[in-house]
């Protein structure tokens, strides 16, 4: 062994041995560390689905549906279309006949379709279903009609999008700053826990010093002690979400909410980042609580 | 080995501890450091160890400029110069053996050489018997006797000690003086800072003596006290 490995190796051993010493204090680390992770995986679960509602809401909604009157003229159904295409903004422009329209409903309803069998006359509209190439361009291709002949009543969804446009940022703001916060948070309890320790071995370092000790010698064991600590809180923050989340994603998808599931991040896709960034937050706050902790012995 | 030139030290609450202090100790020498309390030993000391900057003038140690160096290369300073204090600081949850080797783990030594070092180091402080023993099981003189092996395990080429038998009776701080001239015979070079008139006395060393901060005489086979202070 390099007279370097002999030093890394010693660094490690009288980090370990730290952890160990420290043990009942660290468990207050560990705490910490946890909860700022389980929260951050609630924040990340929330952001991600949230984040596939914009999506989806985005295709299903970027259109518009203009439902006609029953009687209609071919005529000023064109001059609808014309006026619609005139400013190029729409990707294409779909007719939807009443019977279209039920047949479409029908499906949809499934076992419970035969109920629609019953109606005497279909209550639907014929529809018009202009695709747009952005949401953002609903408002004025309404404009640009709404005023025509034979048009019942103009339906588009730009409202509902900003709202959830906003609201996911409000989350994502929102969840950031508090996982930011407890973030610095749990970096104070962990320096202070090895403060504690550092203090507690004021002696050993002042000594270590006089013998020639390197700073990162001296400091390395605590590094080491604090971030032992932090992936301890993320092995077990990591299983927390692991199960926790499966556990509620699968009852979520044997429930009634299918459809709230498709938008749920699935557990598969989601552990991988979890690990990752779980494991890389843990440790980052170990090693910054520690060396935070340090910083004042380590002048002289 | 040591050379002091113009050297200043202003501490920042505005204390003058030394002013123009010149000095040259060479290779092997055993140099007393005396004078009132305050007068600026310790901070000496401290210059050499480089747990002070120096305010004023220059300091070479082993024909290097250490007046103004990185805080990364000190402890690489401080691995040669061995250092004892008149508080022996031992670890107390170490035995002797283990207070000895840690100055060794520290810097990386190998295990074997450790193995063959210590019990060595320990031999010579006559401290063979104890070395698995505990500090709180030694007396005064035996902890400082331990301080000393841990200070030149590493073959420093320089020893300071800071008062090294303030804490000691005189019986006992003779058997110190004792592995200390033994030491120094060795080719170790040694300063010592110290309040023992007697020891001073006996030895006939060179005596550098300080009061408020400046160096008043400097005399080969000296005293403790100049005969005109003594009058
Ligand atoms: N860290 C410090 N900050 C400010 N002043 C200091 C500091 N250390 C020492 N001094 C002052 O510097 C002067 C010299 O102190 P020093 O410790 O060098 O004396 P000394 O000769 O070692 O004394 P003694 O024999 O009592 O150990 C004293 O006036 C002391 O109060
Ligand atoms: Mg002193």
């Amino acid at each position: 062994m390099s007279m370097r490995l002999r030093i890394a190796s010693n660094i490690i051993k009288q980090g370990f041995k730290g952890v160990w010493r420290n043990k009942a204090m660290g468990l207050a680390s560990i705490t910490s560390i946890t909860a700022v992770l389980l929260i951050l995986g609630i924040v990340l679960i929330l952001i991600l689905s949230l984040n596939n509602i914009v999506l989806d809401t985005r295709e299903r909604f970027d259109e518009v549906q203009v439902f006609l009157e029953d009687e209609i003229t071919s005529a000023q159904m064109e001059e609808i279309e014309k006026k619609a295409k005139a400013s190029n903004k729409l990707v294409s422009v779909t007719f939807k006949s009443k019977d279209e329209a039920l047949e479409e409903m029908k499906e949809g309803w499934g076992d419970e379709g035969y109920l629609l069998e019953g109606l005497e006359e279909n209550p639907l509209p014929h529809t018009l279903i202009l695709k747009l190439k952005d949401i953002e361009y609903a408002e004025d291709v309404v404009k640009s009609i709404e005023n025509l002949e034979g048009i019942e009543e103009i339906q588009y969804n730009y409202d509902i999008m900003e709202k959830l446009v906003l609201f996911t940022n409000y989350i994502r703001t929102g969840g950031l700053a508090i996982v930011l916060i407890l973030i610095l948070v749990s970096i104070f309890i962990i320096s202070n826990t090895i403060k504690l320790t550092v203090t507690a071995r004021k002696r050993e370092i002042n000594i270590m010093k006089y013998v020639g000790a390197t700073n990162g010698y001296i400091r390395g064991p605590f590094v080491i002690e604090g971030v032992v600590f932090g992936l301890i809180g993320a092995i077990i923050s990591i299983l927390a979400v692991n199960y926790g989340y499966n556990y509620f994603f699968n009852a979520a998808s044997d429930k009634l909410y299918v459809l709230f599931t498709v938008y749920l991040v699935p557990p598969k896709a989601l552990m991988q980042d979890i690990v990752i960034i779980f494991t890389a937050i843990g440790a980052g706050i170990g090693a910054l609580g520690s060396l935070v902790s340090m910083k004042r012995f380590l002048n002289v | 080995m040591i050379r002091f030139i113009n050297v200043s030290k202003e501490y920042k609450n505005g204390v003058k501890a030394l002013s123009n202090i010149n000095l040259n100790i060479e290779k092997g020498e055993f140099v007393f450091l005396v004078g009132p309390s305050g007068a600026g030993k310790s901070t000496l000391i401290k210059l050499i160890l480089k747990e002070e900057n120096p305010t004023d003038g220059r300091i070479y140690l082993n024909n290097e400029d250490i007046t103004y160096v990185k805080n990364r290369k000190i402890p690489y300073i401080r691995r040669n110069v061995g250092v004892v204090f008149q508080d022996f600081r031992l670890l107390p949850n170490k035995t002797v053996y283990e207070n000895v080797a840690f100055a060794m783990e520290i810097i990386g030594a190998h295990p074997k050489e450790i193995r063959r070092n210590v019990p060595m180091v320990l031999s010579m402080v006559d401290l063979s018997k104890k070395a698995h023993n505990y500090p709180h099981e030694l007396s005064g003189g035996e902890h400082q006797r331990v301080a000393i092996a841990r200070a030149i395990v590493n073959s420093p080429p320089i020893l300071i000690a800071d008062e090294p038998t303030g804490n000691l009776d005189p019986d006992t701080a003779w058997e110190i003086m004792k592995v200390l001239r033994d030491i120094n015979r060795r080719g170790t070079t040694i300063l010592m800072a110290t309040h023992a008139k007697d020891i001073v006395d006996a030895m006939k060393r060179r005596v550098v003596e300080i009061e408020k901060g400046t160096i008043i005489r400097d005399e080969e086979k000296g005293v403790y006290e100049h005969e005109i202070t003594n009058s």
